[in-house]
């Protein structure tokens, strides 16, 4: 399918914040964005003009946030919503070969809803991990920086080369990714062997450290990860705030070039005009 | 009517930072003697019906939203 006919449902409720820049990551690069409200997909309290299908759409976004105030826990209340009234239409969207980006509160709701990590199946009952808040015990908002350590599964990273450290700024107070304690090493080495690590937060040299180069203290440095078909994708840092080069803290000094977000948004347009 | 309370609070060995931090506040405000600090989340739930109906919806709002399995243990007391 063509790029400009590509159709991207930015989802939001009440506390999302980021659609915008979400949205038009996706119209400056020649696709038809849309940000919808979940009630327009489940049809509630909505005109007949307003109601959409998800069904419609090619791309889905969860952008970031502050769904519902991060009551409960961050993401939960948004994933209760999707779980109640869109479960089916998910799983089928995931199963389609449809891709689902979530960034910062958008991963939380992955992560929530059972959607990531998904090691069995494409959307699990109760969650296989969380989002815990961060070590510090403070919201985090500095720039960070993400080597790929993904080896290809992953449709939303394929524009950018293995091993490359891209400058993306994470502002979050739950971003610890963990996974239960007593099987949390066979989990990481079971997402490892699926190709469903896609990016750790490193220092300059590339090497796995400590805060703040890890803003949180998630499992083994991890940023953001996938499913086993690479389809569904979360991270915890903005790529759609550094989609230009002006929008990064050292501009100024190197200038030239896009922001090292744009490649993920190139990268899933690039897999929805090969493979939908 | 029955009213439940559910205490949610973190499985052992998954760290608590608000704990943590609320130890070391405390520190510094001069109280000597103070251990530890764990955090506990508490949920009062009005719900119609009797006591063990109340028991075991209140066991699946648990399971549904108010605790993720991974860091989270729940106990509920109906009043």
């Amino acid at each position: 399918m063509k790029v400009s006919d590509a159709r991207v449902c930015v989802l939001r409720i009440e506390g999302t914040n980021c659609e915008e820049e979400s949205y038009l990551s996706f119209k400056r690069l020649g696709a038809k964005p849309e940000k919808v409200h979940l009630k327009q997909l489940t049809g509630t309290d909505v005109t007949s003009d307003e109601k959409r299908s998800l069904a419609d759409y090619q791309v889905l976004v969860l952008p970031g946030g502050f769904s519902s105030g991060d009551y409960v826990r961050a993401g939960a209340i948004f994933a209760a919503r999707i779980k109640s009234r869109l479960s089916r239409d998910m799983v089928e969207f995931v199963r389609a070969g449809k891709p689902v980006l979530g960034i910062c509160n958008g991963f939380q709701i992955l992560v929530e809803t059972g959607l990531l990590p998904a090691m069995s199946g494409i959307m699990t009952e109760v969650p296989e991990a969380v989002l815990s808040t961060n070590d510090s015990a403070r919201f985090e908002c500095r720039p960070t920086l993400l080597r790929k350590v993904n080896r290809g599964s992953c449709a939303f990273t394929t524009k950018i080369p293995r091993n490359k450290i891209s400058a993306i700024p994470s502002a979050h107070a739950e971003g610890k990714l963990m996974f239960p304690v007593d099987r949390s090493k066979s989990i990481v080495k079971e997402l490892a062997d699926n190709d469903q690590l896609v990016f750790k937060y490193v220092n300059p040299e590339g090497e796995l450290a400590g805060y703040p180069w890890c803003p949180n203290g998630s499992t083994e440095n991890i940023a953001g990860i996938c499913n086993r078909e690479g389809n569904v994708f979360g991270l915890m840092p903005h790529p759609e705030r550094v989609f230009f080069r002006y929008t990064h803290p050292d501009w100024t000094r190197n200038p030239e070039g896009a922001g090292d977000g744009k490649a993920v948004f190139e990268s899933v347009l690039d897999y929805v005009s090969k493979k939908l | 009517m029955a009213v439940a309370e559910v205490r949610i609070t973190l499985k052992k060995g998954v760290a608590d930072p608000e704990g943590k931090n609320t130890l070391k506040a405390l520190g510094l405000l001069g109280f000597e003697g103070v251990r530890d600090v764990r955090s506990v989340k508490v949920f009062v739930i009005e719900t119609e019906g009797e006591a063990g109906e109340a028991k075991r919806s209140v066991e699946e709002m648990c399971r549904k939203l108010l605790a993720n399995p991974v860091i989270h243990n729940y106990s509920i007391r109906i009043k």
